[in-house]
């Protein structure tokens, strides 16, 4: 482990620069800032992320150079980039996969942070950084996909434009406003390129918040337990550097894959027949990162006996119901520090948690694999249960749980269960098991 | 079309670097569960062709591509543009600058307007795009019966199945008493096609306004040496790969860069994990 002192830099010219801005000694402290020992893989999505954001921006840059933000042209000009600009067609692969990727990469992210709940107290304002962060990818995304000016652009904005028309009193003048029009054309795509261009920025900024956040109250880990020294950290550099420049490795292999192997493979083939205002597509569906909450949306029928149970019997609309679930769904985080309510943050030492965690994540997969089903039966009742699982884990299982569940023993501290003297954390769970 | 090189990419990657590849595979194979089932509606699965361009090591064969602009100019152009496609493009599939401008020549497009600022039209350029062959969408639907053919320049890329599909769909019409016995329409009655409208196994509902574009062995007689016989398969799978290159006219450098990138990464992930290894020694219990 390394020792030097790590503080004013000594060279003349960076003094003179630190005394007046700290800016070398804000370096010196990311790179040298005390992490836990003991991070396994699961550490690695949060940089990976970053570097996601980072490909996105630079190569959306790069196109927004070539494309035009024209109903009749913005199809023709995203082709032009694909058969015209030099490597465009590697830059628009980068850019669309990018963006699958990002969302995977953030999803596990998530998932990371419910297993060992780092949404725990003091991670609190960190975690909901991130679910702000959620949010905003949401948005940009979906304004990206609208820019192609495809069948499934024009479709999708147009489905999920009209939700907001769902509000009651303002809805129709917020859709009004939100379209520049009567319907989805022009002044839409016009207003969703500028949001696209500036959101990716604004996500910038609050990732800043998000990691000063980080470095004040200190990452997480898979013991879930505080360090109490300096025996159970180590310096971010290089031993995090590095191991996040392996992860990197890896994570660029299956980017790659997918970009120059099955470039269109997550796309939706109807996104290369022009936008045709006349014509609706035979099913409708969002990008894959968008199926789970599609499904969630869906689920609220006028027929669906939850719903009149609940709702309905007062005359709130279905439509409205399933916006607000639809965003409900990602706004539950922000409570989540409250409905779980465990003094241990590590579902390693919390058996029946770790059940439900699967389950919920099992349920996720089940919400996505709906969305992509034509809304028929049987699968709008299995979307319905899975809806009804999704919120029940977080406002009935949680508070449940975390009251009633006896955790396991803790280890004294990190250095002593990952050098050998704890006993507590030696058997790993399943997803540990990648380490 | 594009599962199994990605499968094998995958595969690979997961025998060199197996623990932290689990995760992210695990996510990659998320969309994978749910994704295709939005391509198949009631159609059904198109034929399986051995493309050349299939694969990580896919590769055109250029020759097959010039038969298929052929069938494609002789048969499918009577009908359907190619707008996104330049008289240009075709050096990339070996045609001479002389081939090609006699090709764009044969069209007129708009040109500057006269002294008097009359309108005024000129032949076709290599710089120009294939001309379509009607002047309007209208123009479109009244030569044929109401439903504009549609552009071809991305066909392959816009229907679930691609090259595979738009193959099977040429190949794919069956007789009136054929349709009637196998295929039902939406009330559940045997499937008639109505006046004008033709019976297509890989078209979803089998209904379909086109007709029959491929009919007899022969229809098209090759100009190159050595060129395999016209049978009716063979000028539809011509003009299927013609097409798949129309579509994506960069696939073989996508494929091949995509080759560079992954041994770079390999190599450079390899680095990567040994240097992490070196580093962890120094940590005893770092994860």
């Amino acid at each position: 482990m390394s020792t030097r002192a790590h503080g004013a830099p000594r060279n003349r010219t960076l003094k003179w620069i630190d005394d007046r801005m700290p800016i070398v000694s804000l370096v010196e402290h990311s790179l040298y800032y005390p992490v836990p020992r003991n991070l396994n893989y699961m550490w690695n999505f949060g940089s990976l992320a970053g570097l996601s954001l980072i490909i996105l921006i630079v190569t959306g840059i790069v196109l927004s150079m070539h494309y035009t933000p024209h109903t009749d042209y913005a199809f023709d000009s995203v082709e032009r980039i694909m058969r015209d600009v030099n490597y465009g067609w590697l830059i628009r692969y980068v850019h669309t996969n990018g963006a699958s990727m990002f969302f995977i990469v953030v999803y596990l992210h998530v998932f990371r942070g419910l297993y060992y709940g780092s949404f725990k107290a003091p991670r609190e304002l960190l975690w909901w950084l991130g679910v702000v962060i959620l949010f905003l990818m949401m948005a940009t995304a979906f304004m990206g996909y609208v820019l192609p000016w495809g069948q499934m652009s024009f479709w999708a904005a147009k489905v999920i434009t009209s939700m907001v028309g769902a509000v009651p009193l303002i809805g129709e003048a917020l859709t009004e406003l939100l379209w520049g029009g009567f319907t989805v054309d022009n002044p839409t795509l016009n207003r969703f390129y500028s949001l696209h261009y500036l959101l990716p920025f604004v996500i910038f900024g609050v990732v800043i918040l998000h990691i000063w956040a980080l470095h004040t109250v200190k990452a997480n880990n898979p013991l879930g337990i505080d360090m109490k020294g300096p025996q159970d950290s180590v310096e971010f550099h290089p031993y995090y550097t590095v191991k996040d420049l392996f992860g990197t490795g890896v994570f660029l292999l299956v980017f790659a894959a997918f970009v120059f192997y099955a470039p269109n493979y997550l796309g939706h083939p109807d996104n290369y027949i022009q936008a045709d205002p006349l014509k609706t597509p035979p099913h409708i569906v969002p990008e894959w990162y968008f199926l789970p909450y599609y499904t969630i949306l869906r689920s609220f029928t006028d027929d669906w006996w939850l719903f009149q149970v609940l709702l309905g019997w007062w005359g709130m609309e279905a439509k409205l119901a399933g916006v607000l679930a639809m965003a409900g769904a990602v706004a539950v985080l922000f409570v989540l520090p409250w409905l779980d309510t465990s003094k241990v943050r590590s579902a390693r030492f919390r058996p029946v948690y770790r059940v439900f965690f699967w389950l919920f994540v099992i349920d996720c997969l089940i919400l996505g694999w709906i969305g992509a089903q034509p809304a028929e039966q049987p699968w709008t009742a299995i979307g319905q249960w899975a809806t009804i699982w999704y919120f029940a884990h977080f406002l009935v299982i949680l508070p449940l749980v975390s009251r009633t569940e006896r955790p396991r023993p803790l280890p004294h501290s990190i250095s002593q269960s990952v050098l050998g003297g704890g006993s507590a954390a030696t058997a790993a769970s399943p997803m540990e098991a990648t380490t | 079309m594009i599962r199994a090189p990605i499968r094998s990419a995958n595969r690979t990657i997961r025998r060199l670097a197996a623990p932290a590849v689990l995760a992210a595979g695990l996510a990659a194979g998320a969309p994978f569960a749910t994704l295709p089932a939005h391509a198949a509606g009631d159609a059904v699965a198109p034929k399986e062709v051995a493309w050349t361009f299939n694969g990580v090591f896919g590769r055109y064969n250029y020759e097959q591509l010039r038969r298929g602009l052929q069938v494609y100019r002789e048969v499918c152009a009577a009908c359907h543009g190619l707008r996104l496609v330049a008289y240009r493009d075709l050096a990339a599939i070996g045609l001479s600058e002389a081939q090609i401008r006699a090709i764009a020549g044969e069209k007129e497009v708009a040109g500057e307007p006269d002294e008097e600022g009359e309108p005024t039209t000129r032949p076709a350029e290599a710089k120009d795009r294939f001309v379509d062959p009607f002047p309007n969408v209208q123009a479109a639907m009244a030569s044929n019966n109401g439903a504009a053919p549609p552009d071809l320049s991305l066909m392959v890329k816009a229907r679930g199945g691609g090259a595979d599909y738009v193959f099977s769909l040429m190949t794919g019409y069956v007789s009136e008493a054929a349709c009637k016995k196998e295929f039902k329409d939406s009330q559940g009655k045997p499937l008639v096609p109505a006046e004008g409208q033709y019976c297509n196994t890989y078209m979803p509902g089998h209904i379909i306004a086109m007709a029959p574009p491929i009919t007899e062995d022969g229809q098209v007689e090759y100009e190159e040496k050595g060129a395999p016989a016209a049978s009716v398969d063979q000028m539809a799978k011509d003009v299927t790969a013609f097409l798949a290159w129309a579509a994506e006219p960069y696939m073989v450098e996508r494929k091949r860069m995509g080759i560079k990138v992954m041994l770079f990464l390999l190599l450079f992930t390899g680095f990567m994990y040994a240097i992490y290894r070196q580093v962890k020694k120094d940590v005893k219990g770092q994860a």
